[in-house]
């Protein structure tokens, strides 16, 4: 009896793995970095994606400095989604990526945002009168939304008057939850974060005119481990395509 | 020089408050310490159980919900303000008070070793002699514990130098106010300065494998260590 019940379970496992195999050997599976500031956006795509090709997407989301040290390391990414355009050009330089895979899958939007109802004003006065105790922005040296946001200090001419006010967030979400959290009463963010459908879903903000700042250019690559996967190719196609690009524009990026 | 002049100052940073954190912490952990080791209340489990959860809980959770805490909605956030303070995050002060929490265990439970081993035998003796309890407990407790107390003193240092989670959170990484070296080498990782993180955390290195040296031969077959 008792051989018979561990028999059983030994057929119910190898018939469990086989079928396990044979999910993946028909629909495949692509392993995503993800910059941080296009987590909701690339949620929103992986439904469509999984339903319209079959592929599971697999994504990690992080800071796109980070990701870079992690694949010249070995990660196992296949597609890599990076906040800017010089860490992709810098892995294809150094020959990570497939070649000729590289294209700008977002234009990133920068925006003055309060977790507070009607602080920020339509043309961003609120930086000139100067009345709040804490500015957020992205780490300038690792994140492209940070440097935007120097930038634009630069442009009104408010770098030295706001440099004792500053803090930094690691990268644009941490920067977001500085704000969102009430602890700095203004932070430079991700238009993505606090956008959805053509409006601006809590608090207030002013959308940064592009010519302030260079363009957050967004580039996305299919890496070296990705080289010989179809979910990879199948993804970046799926991504230039009319329904991913609607969903994009739809958190405020631009394209 | 290897190390530039912002590098210099996250080393002092990191030197004023693992410091203080220490300084605070003996003082407020010793009486915590002598409470556990000595009570026979009922509250010595929970209490002993809550000065233990740094332990366990991943620094950025604690970073995050002393962010919520201390930040302009959270109750204590919301009694500095009304006392005229302001807020503390993104300050060195907030620093200081995250970390105390965060090392609490590392200091705490050396002493509370030391103390529990020390026994009742002593402290009965000196009553008899007519020490008053403060008497006793300068005079023969505290040189007693001596090792725990070194001990405690190492970890709460050395785990506040290693601190990184908890000032990612509430930090905000601003020079000479909470840029720590941990926060400096992560900042030089994350803009491909590899060889400027090498030399910080290189230097990192030979401080701590410094300090646990002094523990380490300090330490031999003495009480205390937990």
């Amino acid at each position: 009896m008792k051989m018979r019940a561990s028999r059983l379970a030994t057929t119910g496992l190898c018939a469990l793995l086989v079928a396990l195999n044979l999910g993946t050997a028909w629909a495949g599976e692509v392993q995503v970095a993800v910059a941080a500031n296009f987590t909701a956006p690339i949620q929103a795509i992986a439904k469509d994606f999984e339903q319209d090709t079959g592929h599971k997407l697999v994504s990690s989301f992080g800071a796109t400095g980070q990701f870079y040290t992690q694949i010249k390391n070995g990660a196992p990414f296949e597609v890599f989604l990076a906040a800017d355009d010089t860490t992709p050009a810098k892995l294809e330089a150094e020959g990570d990526t497939v070649k000729g895979s590289r294209f700008t899958y977002a234009i990133g939007t920068l925006a003055l945002w309060s977790a507070k109802e009607g602080y920020v004003d339509a043309k961003g006065q609120v930086l000139k009168d100067n009345q709040y105790q804490h500015l957020a922005i992205a780490n300038p040296k690792a994140a492209p939304y940070g440097l935007a946001a120097t930038q634009v200090l630069d442009k009104l001419k408010l770098t030295e008057a706001t440099k004792a006010k500053l803090v930094e967030g690691q990268n644009i979400t941490q920067t977001f939850q500085f704000a969102s959290t009430g602890n700095a009463e203004l932070g430079f963010v991700a238009l993505s974060q606090i956008y959805k459908d053509g409006k601006v879903t809590s608090g207030s903000a002013w959308i940064v005119p592009a010519e302030l700042h260079d363009p957050i250019k967004q580039d996305a690559v299919i890496l070296d481990k990705g080289k010989d996967n179809p979910a990879a190719k199948a993804l970046v196609d799926y991504l230039k395509g009319p329904k991913a690009t609607a969903i994009i524009k739809s958190y405020g990026y631009e394209l | 020089m290897p190390l530039s002049d912002p590098d210099l100052s996250a080393i002092w940073l990191t030197f004023k408050l693992a410091s203080l954190t220490t300084l605070i912490l003996l003082l407020v952990g010793t009486p915590i310490a002598w409470w556990l080791a000595r009570t026979r209340s009922r509250l010595r489990g929970p209490i002993g159980a809550v000065v233990a959860l740094p332990l366990v809980l991943p620094p950025t959770v604690i970073g995050f919900y002393l962010l919520l805490t201390l930040g302009p909605h959270g109750f204590i956030g919301q009694a500095t303000q009304a006392l005229g303070l302001g807020t503390v995050v993104f300050s060195f002060s907030g620093l200081v008070i995250g970390s105390v929490i965060y090392s609490m265990p590392f200091v705490v439970q050396p002493l509370q070793n030391a103390f529990a081993a020390i026994g009742n035998r002593p402290l009965e003796v000196a009553a008899t002699l007519r020490a008053s309890p403060w008497d006793s407990f300068f005079s023969v407790v505290l040189p007693q514990a001596r090792p725990g107390f070194i001990t405690a003193s190492i970890l709460g240092f050395a785990h506040t130098v290693g601190e990184f989670g908890v000032v990612l959170m509430i930090g905000g990484n601003i020079p000479d106010k909470t840029r720590v070296v941990s926060v400096q080498i992560y900042d030089h990782v994350e803009a491909m300065e590899y060889m400027q993180a090498h030399w910080l955390a290189g230097a990192m290195l030979v401080f701590s494998f410094l300090v646990l040296l002094a523990l380490y031969s300090n330490r031999q077959g003495k009480p205390g260590w937990s």
